[in-house]
């Protein structure tokens, strides 16, 4: 007897072509400055399938608000700072939205925020604590001159439901650290794509920090287009009851001896935590020599969380130094408390210990004193916090 | 007052694949502050488990008997509560704690043991002392807890631990596997430094003589198949060393 596919209950989803290439390859993935070009989302996109999307349909689909937010600036002097008309600022430098959320942020942004650095060892802070709960949209691009060098701090407290684009450009030689800090309110809402171009030889180290937020989304793209680039992607983040954190990393090698280094740590604990993290590492044709490693890994505290975490590794080239990926996702090692509490410490102290030491693995590969020490405060409290509403 | 350290007809089992399998099958041993008792054997007759099961690993299950640490009932006691009273595990295989600094670590030991903390000029120098005499590079302190250390390393640092924390009994799981010569000697050291600081009891478990030409034992107790076979002065060591464990394991 006949039966269709359907019948089985087989059939495409919304992104199409399903039938004829299910594996679709990172690169050859649609990008578009139009939100008009992205269908709405239902949620089934690979690249929404894990996230509450019902939650963030506003973000999706309403007019953002997207006036100059109100955002404070902390520049040293070889850091211009400016407003700029989206028509005549230089956007699109160093990519293009990937998915609708990003995509209306694009369309609504009215003004871009241009941070340009010339010079070694500057540093820029951009503070939003003020924002309202009305759905907004924000573009800041950040480009450093050839051998320029510094430190780039995103901090985000407060309210908020916002969705942003953030561009990164590293002239040749160039080296720069970017951190953006998540220490939201309980019920704000954040998506944020950040695209970063690294220059020849230049080197960028670009740390996620997220503790803060009902849903925050924080997804860097990795382009190592020239010669040398290289990139090391951090990230720390602690997830509660009802947070959903997520990030998805996109490292894109293009040219040859290109070096990229991802590691991502959370910690989860309570009733409907979520974390998602995804890693895409592209190794083009081009990548020769490219020398790759990503991990994960996560730290499950209590029962009723869940971790999603997804490397993925495509190699274009037979030539390359060295690729390899790795994720865990498992509870306290009852070792580690043993030998703790076997030198007196109390349960509650080792666990503490423990997870401090695991979020902090991450934080001290910044390689700046005063900011490591902020947010390894930031990560204390946390944890602190977490332990006295449990 | 001297302390002493009572294990009563322990019976210890664990939970295996296989199922429940008994190991320990009523060993009794009585040490005193200030003396040094060596537990010998093969592999698989319990050294260990007796190690563990004194500091309270919760993969060690006491089906009978007791242990009493100045007539306290240790087993009622938790892990962390067992060092509070005076009691310490040098492990055989010191696991290592990503992001958390020795010199941390050993801090907040030293509080939790102490109930106070330890003030911080004396302590920094008392730790950089501890760490010189054991030949620990001063690097050691800022690096994670046994991250990356090679095994000698990692038994160094018990040997620190021990030093600093001060107990009234130490345990130690095969300190001397896996060191050559120059590491046994410093780690021999350490151990005989702490008694002679403190008048500690130990209870040296190993399966090789070789560290009892460094660290002499009052009392030589060997155990065969989960109990006390044969026990003597250090006498007995060498009839240990020149015979080996085979006159035990006939018929067994």
């Amino acid at each position: 007897m006949a039966q269709t596919a359907a019948q089985h209950g087989i059939t495409a989803h919304t992104e199409g072509a399903w039938d004829a290439t299910p594996i679709q390859t990172r690169s050859e993935r649609f990008t578009s400055a139009e939100v008009a070009d992205f269908a709405e989302v239902s949620g089934l996109e690979s690249v929404w399938k894990f996230t509450p999307v019902k939650e963030l349909q506003d973000l999706f689909n309403s007019e953002l608000d997207g006036s100059r937010d109100n955002i404070s600036v902390d520049a040293s002097a070889g850091v211009k700072v400016a407003w700029v008309p989206v028509a005549t600022s230089n956007r699109g430098v160093a990519g293009l939205p990937e998915e609708r959320g990003a995509a209306n942020a694009w369309s609504r942004a009215e003004e871009v925020l241009e941070a340009h650095i010339t010079g070694e060892n500057q540093t820029l802070t951009l503070s939003r604590s003020a924002l309202d709960k009305l759905p907004r949209a924000a573009h800041t691009v950040i480009t450093a001159a050839p051998h320029a060098s510094g430190i780039i701090v995103l901090r985000n407290t407060g309210d908020a439901q916002l969705s942003e684009n953030v561009e990164i450009v590293l002239g040749d030689g160039a080296d720069l650290t970017v951190v953006s800090v998540q220490q939201w309110s309980n019920d704000a809402k954040h998506l944020s794509s950040h695209y970063a171009s690294v220059g020849r030889d230049a080197s960028l180290k670009h740390i996620v920090v997220s503790l803060g937020g009902a849903i925050v989304r924080v997804n860097p793209s990795i382009h190592l287009n020239a010669e040398g680039g290289s990139i090391d992607a951090l990230g720390a983040y602690f997830s509660t009851s009802g947070q959903h954190i997520e990030q998805q990393v996109y490292i894109d090698h293009d040219a040859p001896h290109t070096r990229s280094r991802v590691t991502y740590k959370g910690a989860l604990r309570g009733e409907g935590a979520r974390s998602v993290w995804i890693g895409d590492v592209l190794i083009r044709q081009s990548a020769t020599g490219t020398d790759s490693y990503e991990q994960n890994r996560n730290l499950v505290l209590s029962d009723g969380t869940r971790a999603d975490s997804i490397p993925n590794l495509e190699i274009e080239t037979g030539d390359i130094a060295g690729a390899g990926h790795a994720s865990a996702t498992g509870r306290f090692d009852d070792e580690q408390l043993f030998y703790l509490m076997a030198r007196g410490i109390t349960e509650e102290e080792a666990r503490r210990l423990v997870v401090r030491g695991f979020l902090l693995e991450v934080i001290n590969q910044i390689g700046d004193d005063s900011l490591e020490d902020e947010l390894r405060v930031a990560i204390e409290e946390a944890i602190e916090s977490d332990l006295s509403n449990s | 007052m001297t302390s002493v350290l009572e294990i009563k007809d322990l019976h210890v089992s664990v939970e295996t694949e296989q199922g429940t399998k008994q190991i320990l099958r009523g060993v009794d041993l009585v040490i005193r502050q200030g003396e040094i008792h060596a537990v010998m054997g093969p592999n698989g007759s319990g050294k260990s488990t007796l190690a563990h099961t004194i500091a309270g690993h919760p993969r060690y299950t006491v089906d009978s008997g007791e242990i009493l640490l100045d007539g306290e009932d240790v087993l009622e006691m938790s892990v962390d509560e067992r060092a509070r009273a005076g009691l310490f595990l040098a492990m055989q295989y010191p696991v290592e704690i990503p992001g958390v600094t020795n010199s941390n670590f050993l801090r907040t030991a030293k509080t939790a043991i102490d109930g106070e903390a330890p003030s911080i000029r004396t302590w920094v120098k008392d730790v950089k002392q501890a760490m010189e005499n054991l030949r620990m590079d001063s690097s050691f302190a800022e690096r994670n807890v046994n991250e990356g250390f090679s095994g000698g390393e990692k038994k160094r640092n018990e040997i620190l631990q021990l030093e600093l924390l001060k107990p009234k009994f130490a345990v130690l799981d095969e300190t001397d596997s896996g060191l050559d010569v120059d590491a046994l000697k410093i780690v021999s050291e350490g151990v005989n430094r702490a008694k002679e600081n403190t008048g500690l009891g130990l209870l040296l478990i190993t399966h090789y003589t070789r560290i009892l030409r460094y660290i002499k034992p009052d009392f030589v107790h060997v155990f065969v198949n989960g109990k006390v076979a044969e026990q003597g002065g250090p006498e007995l060591a060498d009839r240990l060393e020149e015979e080996g464990y085979d006159r035990y394991l006939v018929g067994a």
